[in-house]
């Protein structure tokens, strides 16, 4: 059998690096994705949790954090979608209407 | 003697971290779109490695097979391009990094310990997972899976309006 | 034998399970493409090939051999990642759903208990939804990878009608699983093995138990979903011939198309197989399991055919046809003899010889429909597959569920 640990520092790796991700990247889109795999880390974590304890209340709350995940993706796109529109391009320093 | 478990861990949780540290080295969107697609895949394999056979499903079907598709079609919608080069300020380099390799360090030593406090992992449940998570879900989790419907309907409604033309 | 067999057996068994699966598919995906064009040109009034060989029953290895020896160029400005990943990918997802699917019951070679497919997972029906799934991904990238509008417009197009109706792929097969109440496919066929034969497959779904109800609903609105899912007619627009030029893999050449073209006809068996274990009992006679008599309609149906391809083979017009036809015939009529003779090997075919038939039922009705109806409009396509199949799968649902509780009680 696998320890738990190892689970969990895996999720803690991938969480650093979709935090990385999140700070170094300029794309909007990619921005996206990096939020993305940080809660595919800490889905990671919740299903180790729930092995590690026998019970499938672990699986259930990953259930949830995928469907809204799902809706944060649906509604996120299409307010990238405008901004895309709006500011003619996909940077994120673009965005900076409201900078003092 | 190194268990097959641990072999089969250690590939797919190897693919993961490659396909997270490819996200962050790619050029052009869609590239790190599909390194973030071999992360959802490879967690999937994990899931399952850990007898979460509902959930790795789910995750395929749901994660790799819905909203990453999502994120393809607007990258091809939006055209895309390659990321220009940005400075990235000094800041970021000499706070950001030093910051963010103290965070890593100070989770590591936590996991590593609180090893021999954790519970070890059950031996094979007698229900199968499917059963005990919808005994659950429809149980005492009812409430929560209703107000998710109903959350779902709000967003694809909420996509709907944001992503029309005005005509 | 028997204890390599039982020592070994768990390495040795799978390896040569897949060898054969994958020999015999990929024979079977060439035979259908020559049976295609066939029933086609019937419907059509006209031959199909046949010059190759007799009947033109060499035309596949003809076209294998064109496909190896053909030029395959690479147009400039393709992104190259997509561009060679998207024939491999939509290829390994079509072969990796073949391998859960039980082709028939549990055998026993040398005294080894084995499985008639080549895994026996207890998921196996979700992990079929979620190659489905990732099977957008194929058509998509190579859309986006030639740099092509054509090829983007078919792929986008193609990607979209694939997502609308995989929901009501899924939702029309709750049903089934309601009444089989689990998600594995050897589950959901021995729940179908009434001793009623034909009447206990969930189609018709009487059972002694009353725990049954027909999925006549579910059976229509999984089949139109599936042909909508591999992008067959009247679904094809996304590689509609007269309108895209040939839509997604228009710049694909020789081999990646060929990839392309063995994952559609394999991805057309997995859903046949598919539709055959949910809806018609699997490999399960349609005779009750008690009439013993039906044991023999294999060699029934194998001993004319095999003496009517000898009296037609005798006076073909090639001298080719002359030498393979009759021969053809010999075994085929040496086959229906054996498995009379020996009722050991009999019993062990009949499961699988069941499953093809139905298999092959399924797959000529799908080229049937290929030659007789035309193709949709984009707009009523995506009008059809949320407005109208949607909704009623999950009427299904609901009756399919109200019914089995309100016999529960």
């Amino acid at each position: 059998m696998v320890p738990t640990n190892y689970y969990l520092i895996l999720s803690a790796i991938l969480f650093g690096l979709g935090v990385l991700a999140f700070v170094f990247k300029r794309n909007i889109i990619t921005l996206f994705m990096a939020i993305e795999l940080m809660l595919n880390a800490v889905n990671l974590a919740f299903v180790a949790f729930s092995q590690a304890l026998g019970k499938p209340d672990g699986e259930v709350f990953v259930l949830f954090v995928i469907v809204v995940a799902a809706a944060e993706a649906a509604v996120g796109l299409g307010i990238i979608i405008l901004t895309a529109r709006n500011r003619r391009s996909l940077n994120v320093e673009h965005v900076d209407l409201l900078k003092l | 003697m190194i268990s097959g478990v641990l072999v089969i861990f250690f590939v797919l949780a190897g693919l993961a971290v490659l396909g997270a540290v490819s996200l962050i080295l790619q050029s052009h969107p869609i590239h790190s779109a599909l390194s973030l697609i071999l992360v959802m895949v490879s967690l999937a394999g994990l899931y399952l490695l850990m007898g979460a056979e509902f959930i790795a499903a789910v995750q395929i079907i749901v994660y790799g097979g819905a909203v990453m598709v999502l994120f393809i079609f607007v990258i091809m919608l939006l055209n895309a391009g390659v990321e220009e080069r940005t400075n990235f300020s000094k800041m970021a380099t000499f706070g950001g990094v030093p910051l963010a390799l103290a965070l890593g360090c100070i989770i590591a030593v936590a996991i590593a310990r609180s090893s021999g406090r954790l519970p070890a992992p059950a031996a094979d449940g007698a229900m199968s997972s499917t059963r005990g998570l919808s005994n659950l879900l429809f149980s005492e989790f009812v409430y929560p899976f209703e107000l998710t419907s109903f959350l779902i309907l709000v967003a694809i409604l909420g996509a709907i309006v944001l992503a029309q033309r005005e005509n | 034998m028997s204890e390599i067999l039982a020592k070994y057996g768990f390495l040795i068994v799978p390896i040569v399970k897949v060898a054969i699966l994958v020999f015999v598919v990929l024979t079977l995906d060439a035979y259908l493409t020559w049976l295609e064009r066939k029933v086609i040109a019937h419907i059509q009034a006209r031959w199909g090939p046949h010059r190759v060989g007799p009947h033109g029953l060499l035309q596949p290895l003809a076209d294998g051999i064109k496909f190896i020896l053909k030029e395959d160029p690479m147009p400039t400005g393709v992104d190259k990642k997509a561009y060679f990943f998207a024939p491999f990918l939509t290829l390994m997802l079509a072969l990796t759903s073949l391998s859960v699917i039980p082709f028939g019951p549990d055998i026993t070679i040398f005294g080894y208990t084995t499985n008639f497919g080549i895994a026996d997972v207890n998921i196996s029906l979700l992990v079929l939804f979620a190659i489905t799934a990732l099977g957008v991904y194929g058509i998509a990238l190579a859309g986006w990878g030639s740099n092509n509008k054509y090829s983007l417009l078919g792929g986008l197009r193609s990607s979209a009608q694939m997502i609308s109706y995989e929901l009501a792929l899924t939702l029309s097969v709750v049903g089934v699983l309601l009444i089989a109440g689990d998600f594995s496919l050897k589950h959901i066929v021995e729940k179908q093995a009434g001793d009623l034969g034909l009447l206990s497959w969930n189609i018709i779904g009487f059972s002694k138990d009353h725990g049954s109800f027909t999925q006549i609903i579910g059976c229509i609105c999984f089949f139109i979903a599936a042909i909508a899912e591999t992008n067959r007619v009247p679904f094809d627009l996304p590689e509609a011939e007269s309108e895209l030029v040939a839509g997604f893999h228009t710049e694909y050449a020789s081999m990646k198309f060929a990839m392309f073209f063995i994952g559609e006809y394999t991805s057309m068996i997995a859903v046949s197989s598919l539709f055959a274990i949910l809806f018609f009992g699997g490999w399960l006679s349609p005779f009750p399991a008690s009439w013993t008599m039906t044991h023999y309609l294999p060699s029934i149906i194998f001993i004319p055919l095999g003496l009517w391809v000898i009296y037609d083979g005798i006076r073909y017009e090639t001298i080719l046809g002359r030498v393979i036809l009759p021969g053809l015939g010999a075994v085929f009529t040496v086959i229906g003899f054996a498995l009379f003779l020996f009722s050991p090997v009999n019993e062990a075919i009949q499961g699988p010889f069941w499953f093809f038939a139905k298999v092959g039922f399924v797959l000529f009705f799908y080229i049937w429909m290929r030659g007789t109806l035309p193709r949709f409009r984009y707009d009523q396509l995506m009008d059809f597959g949320w407005k109208f199949l949607l909704p009623v799968s999950i009427a299904n649902v609901v009756l399919t569920s109200a019914v089995i509780m309100w016999r529960m009680k």
